[in-house]
């Protein structure tokens, strides 16, 4: 019993609470790409910037006396998630549009993204240091307990955690209604469809890409700074993001966003099972077991520090047998 | 009067020059066909006058107004309509999608037009929450046709809509097409089975290498043993 507490906790818990951080980062890429067709390698940063307008903005509340009854940093998520989308969209203004009306081939707009992402992470790094920083510092994060019946150990999920998976299934519905019932949804994925046809029938493809801008920059300010909430706020907190949040991306078929969602939890989940010390499961069961046919005491698929190959060997696997992904993405 | 009046246009991509000084007139509420060979610049001269090509010189005027210059994606405001040849809907949005995103320059309600638009095609209402990409070319074509009527256009530019059909197909396009004109609709087909295209055509115009080469009635170039040798094949 403890030991499926352990597995509860370290393996589907923190696949869960990963697997939603992909799945939003993975929902803008994947909006980007389809829309603005360029694979945006400044994403990860933008999750970084959302983080930090998350750290100030609380500071700033705590500074003027604002008292929660909750820490205030999951206050001041939705001013900055409206933050992070107006900053996506004076990035594309400034950056990617002017390249855009200039009819240049996509992977200069890819490589002004990488620029894009240097000048954040050093713009970041200017104004708010390199140090690592807690979002908690005014009240401690709430932690929630379930024991399960049998079992010493509980189950642990913090409260950042719950709101990162109630935030995701939110995103989840709120999405799917917007795609399937609203106007505007449905001129972005006819734009996706066919950009030139939707010019064509009057569709304002510049209002468009603002919604794009708009959804990915929120949901890309809700991963990091949950994120930030789940461990620590850093500045380099993209660097182990940006590769799983592509391949989330790709493995679910790139220009799908359920396909992302679907995509990042299977890398996510990859991950903390990958990386799961079976052995502690195997411990239980070897009593059962004949002397002949005893299993390791301790075993991993994939050591901890090497976590990041589980989303290059599923993004090459996928890439081998099923290059458009799970949901049939686009191929241009 | 005419209606649309193009006058001496050049036109083509970039740096390449496909028209070298058309001239075309309708008058509102007719049917004209643009016909020709291959390469002649009968695409090139529909796009241009939509807006998705480049115009180097004359003047295309709808109604007594110069359209020359506005963008694609405010021509749908302006009442024209335009149904490209190849991929001329939204394959991922279900039929009834596609006509929606028709309507989206609307801002009335639609619902007795998307009515209409089902009762002129009546093989799309059964099928209205299928993606359009899963349909046979012939539906496909229908549901492209649909999305441009969804404005009420006041006129209607068609690029080879028969192309890749079945006879059958042909004719119930081109019936459908003259229902269209009988609402009231200036139609420009431009159309590869030029025989059936002028049969139906108030006017027609026959280009070549980029020029006008014959212009008249659709009978006209019909009963015309030139054009009858030269492109109707006898």
């Amino acid at each position: 019993m403890e030991a499926l507490v352990f597995l509860i906790n370290k393996a589907l818990v923190a696949g869960l609470v990963i697997g939603s951080i992909y799945a939003l980062g993975a929902i803008g890429v994947t909006l980007i790409f389809g829309i603005l067709r360029f694979a945006h390698f400044a994403h990860g940063d933008l999750m970084t910037l959302g983080a930090f307008f998350t750290l100030a903005l609380a500071g700033i509340g705590a500074s003027l006396g604002i008292a929660t009854p909750f820490p205030i940093a999951l206050a001041a998520l939705l001013p900055a998630m409206l933050l992070t989308a107006a900053s996506a969209i004076a990035i594309d203004r400034t950056f990617y549009r002017p390249l855009r009306l200039a009819k240049v081939r996509p992977i200069i707009i890819v490589i002004a993204s990488v620029g894009v992402t240097l000048m954040l992470q050093g713009a970041i790094r200017l104004v708010a240091g390199v140090g690592t920083r807690n979002m908690f510092f005014d009240q401690a994060k709430d932690i929630h307990r379930f024991t399960l019946p049998g079992a010493r150990r509980e189950i642990v999920m913090t409260e950042p955690q719950v709101v990162l998976v109630a935030l995701t299934i939110c995103a989840m519905v709120g999405l799917h209604w917007f795609l399937t019932r609203s106007r505007l949804g449905k001129a972005m994925r006819a734009v996706s469809d066919n950009p030139d046809l939707a010019r064509i029938t009057g569709i304002d493809t510049d209002r468009v890409v603002r919604a794009t801008w708009v959804t990915a920059g929120a949901l890309a300010c809700a991963a990091g700074s949950l994120l930030s909430m789940d461990v620590f706020l850093k500045p380099d907190l993209a660097f182990n993001l940006l590769l799983p949040i592509f391949a989330a991306a790709i493995v679910g078929g790139i220009g799908q966003p359920f396909g992302a969602i679907a995509g990042g939890f299977l890398i996510g989940f990859s991950e903390t099972l990958a990386i799961f010390d079976w052995g502690v499961l195997f411990r239980e069961l070897n009593p059962l077991l004949p002397a002949l046919l005893q299993l390791p005491t301790s075993f991993a698929f994939v050591p901890t520090e090497y976590k990041l190959m589980v989303p290059f060997v599923i993004l090459i696997i996928v890439l081998v047998y099923r290059p458009t992904g799970v949901f049939r993405g686009k191929v241009f | 009067m005419s209606y649309l009046k193009v006058d001496n246009l050049t036109a083509g991509y970039g740096q390449m020059r496909i028209l070298h000084g058309v001239d075309l007139e309708i008058a509102k509420g007719e049917i004209g066909v643009i016909a020709g060979p291959n390469g002649a610049g009968k695409s090139t001269l529909l796009k241009a006058l939509f807006g998705m090509a480049d115009i180097t010189g004359g003047q295309v005027s709808l109604d007594g107004e110069n359209i020359a210059s506005i963008p694609p994606d405010r021509l749908a405001a302006h009442g024209v309509a335009y149904v490209p040849q190849e991929y001329n809907v939204f394959p991922s949005l279900t039929v009834n999608e596609n006509l929606e995103m028709g309507a989206y320059v609307r801002n009335d309600d639609w619902s007795a037009v998307l009515d209409r638009v089902y009762g002129l095609f009546p093989p799309l209402r059964e099928k209205r929450r299928q993606p359009a990409g899963e349909l046979s070319g012939g539906q496909r074509q229908m549901v492209a046709v649909g999305r441009a009527l969804m404005i009420e256009p006041k006129m209607l530019l068609l690029d080879e809509p028969t192309a890749g059909l079945s006879p059958m197909f042909m004719s119930e396009i081109f019936d459908r097409v003259l229902a269209v004109n009988a609402a009231g609709v200036t139609i420009l087909m431009v159309e590869q089975n030029a025989k059936q295209a002028l049969a139906i055509a108030h006017r027609g115009f026959i280009l070549a290498n980029g020029e006008n080469s014959w212009t008249g009635t659709g009978r006209e170039l019909l009963d015309n043993p030139d054009v009858a040798r030269s492109f109707l094949g006898g």
